[in-house]
């Protein structure tokens, strides 16, 4: 039956290739990450958030609980509004929970750590972290040193 | 005067061509129905455009994902950043390397064939005779390799980013030891199922529209001549490249034209 073989190479030729589709999903992309157990949004305030990019990780102790929705600026207070969506199983966040923006290596990607307060209150859909630390920018730091170090010299 | 009549010339004959096959590409969707109805004929199809090819693509996808971990490493170790090199391999076969030379490799095997096909049965008046029998050969005959292409080559790109990313991984970790953690790590971090999965399979689901409507149309259209039928299908392998790299700009400056 050469038309029941042929039959059975196209089925197996569509089936490696939706399994070459699913190892894309799975394995090489962070489909597996964004798994949606729904999740709720947080509101921060950054003076500055020194190149954090949308979709970067939110982590708490380290491990990743969430990531950025969106940055935007805000004209009213001058500073940044970052929009954190926080998987919804982590739902017990102390209100006096603070952000600051950290860099994972030297020159890695910019995340924001979370620091767990401790309140018994906890926060809900669109509430505001209120305590944040904004980036550190490398040419400030470098240039606050450069002065402090001429003051010392006088 | 000359000049100018030439190009008039071939505007019209190109516009003419623009026409034809735009009407060319109606009556291919029209038999969509017919093709669905008959499952057998688009099996067939799908064996001789999608698995006959299969193997080529398997196998350039590996060698090239191959030669993008060796190439990595050698310039990303200048960086002292190896171990980015999973990011590097996956983000440019899944976006650009997959649909793009999968879809050029398909326009060379498949297309070529294709047209080919086409053609001769054109010269051989397969196709007027097939009208003489009141079966319609642009249903019985053309749509079905249509949709074929159009099933096969999204899945052979897929198959090669797939692919691709193993052979990097077979070149950067077991060749040249770069850390098989950081390489699926950081590969995984970064590449996006939306923004980069998703948005190489649309490259090569236009990539396929593109290369089967012209590889059927060429044929279709051929002179019916050897001369004609050979011109033919060079015109099939050198306008689908054209035609992919172009709407490959296109489609990324779409995509991720803006940061």
């Amino acid at each position: 039956m050469p038309c029941k073989s042929i039959e059975i190479l196209v089925g197996l030729f569509v089936s490696l290739c939706i399994a070459a589709i699913f190892f894309l999903a799975l394995q090489v992309s962070n489909f597996s990450a964004l798994q949606d157990n729904g999740s709720y949004t947080l509101i921060a305030h950054f003076e500055n958030v020194g190149g954090l990019k949308s979709k970067a990780l939110v982590s708490m102790a380290g491990v990743p609980i969430g990531r950025v929705a969106d940055i935007s600026f805000d004209p009213d207070n001058y500073d940044a509004l970052v929009k954190l969506r926080i998987d919804a199983r982590y739902n017990k966040m102390p209100s006096d929970t603070s952000a600051s923006i950290l860099t994972s290596g030297l020159l890695g990607d910019k995340y924001i750590g979370l620091t767990p307060g401790g309140l018994n209150e906890f926060l809900q859909e669109g509430d505001t972290i209120e305590l944040t630390q904004s980036a550190l920018v490398l040419e400030r730091m470098i240039s606050q040193f450069l002065f402090n170090s001429s003051d010392k010299d006088k | 005067m000359k000049l100018l009549q030439t190009i008039g010339q071939s505007s019209l004959k190109f516009l003419a061509k623009l026409g034809r096959s735009s009407l060319f590409l109606i009556s291919i969707l029209t038999g969509l129905a017919y093709t669905l109805s008959r499952p057998n004929l688009l099996i067939k199809q799908l064996y001789s455009i999608g698995v006959l090819t299969f193997w080529l693509i398997a196998i350039s996808g590996l060698f090239v994902g191959m030669v993008l971990g060796l190439q990595g490493v050698y310039t990303l170790s200048t960086f002292g950043a190896e171990s980015s090199l999973g990011i590097m391999v996956a983000a440019s076969l899944v976006r650009e390397l997959g649909p793009v030379v999968s879809a050029l490799l398909f326009a060379g095997r498949a297309g070529s064939a294709l047209t080919a096909e086409i053609g001769l049965m054109k010269a051989t008046d397969q196709l007027s005779a097939m009208e003489m029998m009141a079966i319609d050969p642009l249903k019985y005959i053309i749509a079905p390799r249509f949709f074929a292409g159009f099933i096969s080559l999204p899945l052979l790109a897929a198959l090669f980013s797939a692919v691709g990313v193993l052979g990097g991984y077979l070149a950067g970790v077991e060749l040249l030891s770069v850390d098989s953690g950081s390489y699926w790590s950081q590969m995984q971090s970064t590449i996006d199922f939306h923004d980069d999965i998703i948005n190489g399979i649309i490259k090569s689901i236009i990539f396929a529209w593109l290369v089967s409507w012209i590889a059927l149309f060429e044929g279709y259209d051929a002179l019916p001549t050897s001369a004609g039928i050979s011109r033919a299908t060079t015109r099939t392998v050198v306008n689908s490249a054209f035609a992919i790299l172009l709407f490959d700009f296109l489609l990324t400056a779409l995509m991720y034209g803006e940061p």
